[in-house]
């Protein structure tokens, strides 16, 4: 199967190696995650598996949250099974706070079972999914990497402004998707092919080489990197 | 909850124990050295004139004059290539950082000594 898992950013520290290097980390607590679901190709036209991580108050789930988790009693279940239809298993936990689903194989999975983050022990390299700080109405330079503008030389109140954006009598306009001020960050962003430095069974954590997005508590998928032929990072 | 873990995390990459120093004292630092295939110790010989960080980025620095030349080398305390510290000399000093000594040569570099009592020395 393809590992995936989902997990929550603590924060960032510093490991030694063996030989004396310093070596920057991110330590993710990783599961235990919940399979909810399984999908495949022929009740939804493709395979996955739908992970469930962290517990919901059942105050805050709504109805079908909790039917996600568990067999409720409806006017539509009563309907099916009475035609003798199979009702889907259930995972049978608390409703989940953090739903997310892992494209790829579902072999050796079932609904309910619970994994941990021993799923990583083994694989050298991770992609990591989250969600990057959002910096709210940003200028060009942040948002963009534009240069800004000169210090000096007779510049005007306008060091950090994009400069021009565009030709002249032809086309008469700005021309569409032209990189402006506005919006940055609080989007999915996905850091590929990070090291996996370590692995905690005991704390459900884990330790991977380098940054990954978003403020420390932040919600993040774990899957084993998509990269190919590349060499893992030392 | 999250500050308990990353401190597990910290403590396992922190040496168990690391033997007491204090500023002002004089200390030998046998650091791990790798020659090619070969792993030898030298020694640095100097002064410690700071302390800075905590948990597994703590760091001291060390001060000694080389030829005339002064020399510091700022050293990770929990870092493997520190084999062992040790205390030679210890020195009557009323601040945490010793910066002044790098505005000073030849006699205003000596430092009051100070005697330690062997028995109340403690590992931290």
């Amino acid at each position: 199967m393809s590992a995936g898992l989902l997990g929550r950013k603590v924060g960032m520290t510093q490991v030694y190696s063996p030989s004396g290097e310093v070596i920057p980390v991110t330590v993710i607590q990783a599961g235990p995650c919940h399979v909810l679901q399984l999908k495949t190709v022929e009740r939804d036209g493709y395979e996955a598996v739908q992970l469930g991580y962290l517990d919901k108050p059942r105050r805050l789930a709504s109805r079908c949250d909790r039917g996600q988790v568990a067999t409720l009693d409806s006017k539509r279940q009563k309907r099916l099974s009475s035609a003798g239809a199979p009702l889907p298993p259930k995972a049978d936990c608390e409703p989940k706070r953090f739903v997310r689903e892992f494209r790829g194989s579902t072999e050796g999975l079932e609904v309910g079972q619970e994994l941990g983050v021993d799923l990583f022990a083994e694989i050298k390299a991770v992609d990591v999914i989250g969600t990057s700080k959002g910096r709210g109405t940003a200028g060009a330079m942040k948002r963009h990497n534009f240069k800004g503008q000169r210090a000096s030389h007779g510049v005007k109140k306008c060091h950090r402004h994009l400069g021009g954006t565009g030709c002249s009598a032809y086309p008469s306009r700005v021309l569409k998707g032209k990189k402006m001020p506005g919006r940055y960050g609080a989007a999915r962003s996905t850091v590929r092919n990070l090291k996996v430095v370590g692995v905690d069974t005991d704390n459900q954590v884990m330790l991977v080489r380098g940054a990954i997005p978003g403020p420390n508590g932040g919600l993040v998928m774990i899957r084993q990197t998509n990269k190919v032929g590349t060499h893992v990072p030392g | 909850m999250s500050q308990e873990l990353m401190n597990a995390v910290e403590k396992a990459s922190m040496k168990a124990e690391i033997p007491f120093f204090e500023i002002g004292d004089t200390v030998d630092v046998h650091t791990r050295i790798l020659e090619g295939e070969k792993e030898r110790i030298q020694i640095f010989t100097g002064v410690v004139i700071a302390r800075s960080g905590s948990g597994t980025r703590e760091m001291f620095t060390v001060r000694r004059i080389v030829q005339g030349e002064g020399v510091e080398r700022k050293f990770p305390i929990h870092s493997p290539r520190v084999a062992k510290i040790e205390v030679v000399r210890s020195a009557v000093v009323r601040r945490a950082k010793l910066y002044y000594l790098r505005d000073r040569v030849g006699k205003g570099t000596r430092l009051k000594e100070r005697r330690v009592d062997q028995s109340k020395k403690t590992t931290e």
